[in-house]
């Protein structure tokens, strides 16, 4: 699975996952933030983006504070996965 | 010390048999069940809250009856702390507490976990709409109209309570049973607030 193809399959596992079933996968832009003034999202689905992580990908955060970094968009999240999955292919 | 003729029921909201009621008035009837219900409930009554699709069956249900409740009702008209909730329900937060400990032989569900509460639709209301009063939610067989007009009374008196939404909200086997009341001591208008006008109110339908 190619980047863009990744960034499209989170979109709608986000959108699963976190029951935001106003939006749709094209209304959350590759860049735009996930917490506060993007899709508006909380504490709580931050910890339900640490179990998609683990279900969908089965990667597990090592350390809580790098959330910060991973969430910070879906380009982000992709790009964590992308490197977490070399990572254990080497 | 407010007296018991100063105090009106001035607003119901009943959820219950796919049928919503704001007073005497059928707002809407769904033929669909379970969440379909909730969804359509949603969409008729322009609901226009998104975080509702996040909350549990209680949590939506309790937001749904809060939004026919308060459709005039004038919130400015108080400080924060002087609206308070009181609710009551059968089955506690049962349907939560069930999808969570499923969740939980895979990968247990935050999102799950924070209405495995049944008080959490008391905060759910007091989000949405800034109220910050004091609040309680208590489990019993069967609405106890005695009991909470006793319990709200005295919030009422001893406490800075102004205005109370108080009631049952309960949900079971996808069966929604909402009975909301909006309580205040401001207006004239309403029915005098009696443990007998909350039982009649309750189970007229």
């Amino acid at each position: 699975m190619d980047r863009n193809e990744l960034i499209q399959q989170l979109k709608e596992q986000i959108i699963k996952q976190l029951n935001l079933a106003d939006k749709k996968p094209e209304d959350i832009k590759d860049d735009d933030p996930l917490f506060v003034e993007g899709l508006g999202l909380d504490s709580i689905d931050a910890l339900e983006l640490i179990v998609l992580l683990q279900q969908e990908y089965n990667i597990k955060l090592k350390n809580a504070e790098e959330g910060q970094t991973i969430f910070r968009s879906v380009s982000t999240m992709a790009d964590y996965i992308l490197e977490q999955q070399a990572g254990s292919a080497n | 010390m407010p007296e018991e003729s100063s105090v009106h029921i001035t607003s119901t909201a009943l959820i219950r048999n796919n049928k919503v009621w704001e007073g005497e008035t059928l707002l809407f009837e769904g033929d669909g069940q379970g969440m379909d219900f909730l969804h359509s409930l949603y969409e008729n009554l322009d609901i226009n809250y998104p975080k509702f699709f996040k909350m549990d069956a209680l949590c939506k249900s309790g937001t749904a009856a809060a939004h026919v409740l308060l459709k005039n009702f004038e919130k400015e008209q108080y400080k924060p702390e002087e609206v308070g909730i009181v609710l009551s329900n059968k089955n506690g937060s049962i349907e939560a507490d069930i999808n969570y400990y499923e969740s939980s032989k895979t990968f247990p569900s935050p999102s799950l976990f924070v209405y495995t509460l049944p008080n959490i639709v008391i905060g759910e209301i007091s989000i949405r709409y800034g109220f910050k009063g004091e609040n309680a939610f208590f489990v019993s067989e069967k609405f106890n109209a005695h009991w909470m007009y006793f319990y709200v009374n005295n919030l009422m008196q001893a406490h800075p309570i102004k205005a109370c939404i108080c009631g049952w909200v309960d949900v079971v086997d996808e069966e929604y049973d909402a009975c909301l009341f909006l309580v205040e001591q401001k207006s004239e208008n309403g029915i005098n607030f009696t443990a007998g006008n909350l039982d009649i109110l309750y189970n007229r339908a």
